[in-house]
């Protein structure tokens, strides 16, 4: 049986408690890094990250990209898209095709 | 490559370029057939994470709203315990040999039948709504995480085929050709000098013969 995460700055992921998913608050980069590699060696098979804790961390979500689990998914955090999670499709885009063909 | 040039090395280069060969029309189908798949996948990926984050900002401004008229204590004592659990369930699909997370979620409230985890009393009605937004969300970003995985992993499957399908293309099979070439015309050319050293011989049997008569 597996588990959902939500990690990120504690504003942007209390609401995600509301709905049963495991939240785990984390600041600075160091502890989402820290975050990240506990839940990935944890139960959980999809981590969702606010956008905002993901580009402090980008090198460190890399690491699980070609792995089946944990799929670490970015959101829009409290302050707003920063275009990480898009960016993230093109460059998967771009790693296949060899050119970015989205718009 | 330096390869003896007999007729056995020949028939050897042949087999492995033939086998080359195969194996380059069929990594070059599952190139393409993945591409196809992975185009499909990524338009879908990218039209749902439009939506979703339209709809996680939204559900961050429902927040915003009832963080505003609570305190952040009574908002996070409120959110505290939550009635519901959700469960993952995680089974693999087969895209072409790549294999890709399938989620099933469950959700199990409590026997309260109600998805708030706070009486009314302390709290506001744009928590309420609030928590609803969220709880709409959740098949949508599941959704979400589910072709975007699939997406990255197909990206690098492609990736990982499209490499030995250029090194077949532009490195092995050309390599095997100019070797077997290599070989025959050595070969042709060891015939034509046994040939050229039979006749040879012939003419001076032939001349000593006509002597000893």
């Amino acid at each position: 049986m597996y588990k959902i995460a939500v990690t990120g700055d504690y504003d942007s992921i209390l609401g995600f408690k509301a709905i049963g998913l495991d939240v785990f608050p984390a600041d600075t980069p160091d502890e989402i890094r820290a975050m990240l590699r506990r839940l990935a060696s944890e139960n959980y098979a999809i981590i969702y990250i606010t956008e905002q804790a993901a580009a402090a961390v980008s090198e460190e979500i890399s690491r699980y990209k070609d792995r089946i689990t944990p799929a670490i998914i970015p959101i829009p955090g409290k302050e707003g898209s920063l275009g990480i999670g898009v960016s993230a499709i093109k460059s998967s885009v771009e790693r296949a095709v060899g050119i970015d063909i989205l718009k | 490559m330096r390869v003896n040039p007999t007729r056995m090395e020949l028939t050897r280069l042949k087999g492995r370029l033939r086998t080359a060969t195969r194996g380059h029309k069929l990594l070059k189908d599952k190139n393409d057939e993945l591409m196809k798949q992975f185009l499909e996948i990524v338009r879908e990926n990218m039209r749902k994470r439009r939506e979703v984050e339209a709809r996680v900002l939204e559900m961050h401004s429902a927040f915003t709203l009832a963080s505003a008229v609570m305190s952040p204590e009574g908002l996070g004592q409120a959110l505290m315990l939550p009635k519901q659990s959700v469960e993952l369930e995680l089974s693999s699909k087969n895209i072409m040999g790549v294999r890709v997370p399938d989620y099933t979620f469950r959700t199990k409230l409590d026997d309260s039948g109600s998805v708030l985890p706070y009486g009314f009393a302390s709290t506001t009605g744009e928590l309420d709504s609030a928590v609803e937004t969220a709880t709409d969300l959740m098949k949508d970003l599941l959704d979400l995480a589910q072709s975007e995985k699939a997406a990255s992993l197909l990206a690098a499957e492609i990736e990982k085929t499209r490499r030995r399908v250029n090194a077949l293309e532009y490195v092995l099979i050309p390599q095997y050709r100019e070797t077997i070439r290599y070989i025959t015309m050595k070969l042709d050319e060891n015939e034509r000098g046994n040939i050229t050293r039979l006749m040879k011989v012939k003419d001076m049997m032939i001349a000593q013969t006509r002597e000893d008569n």
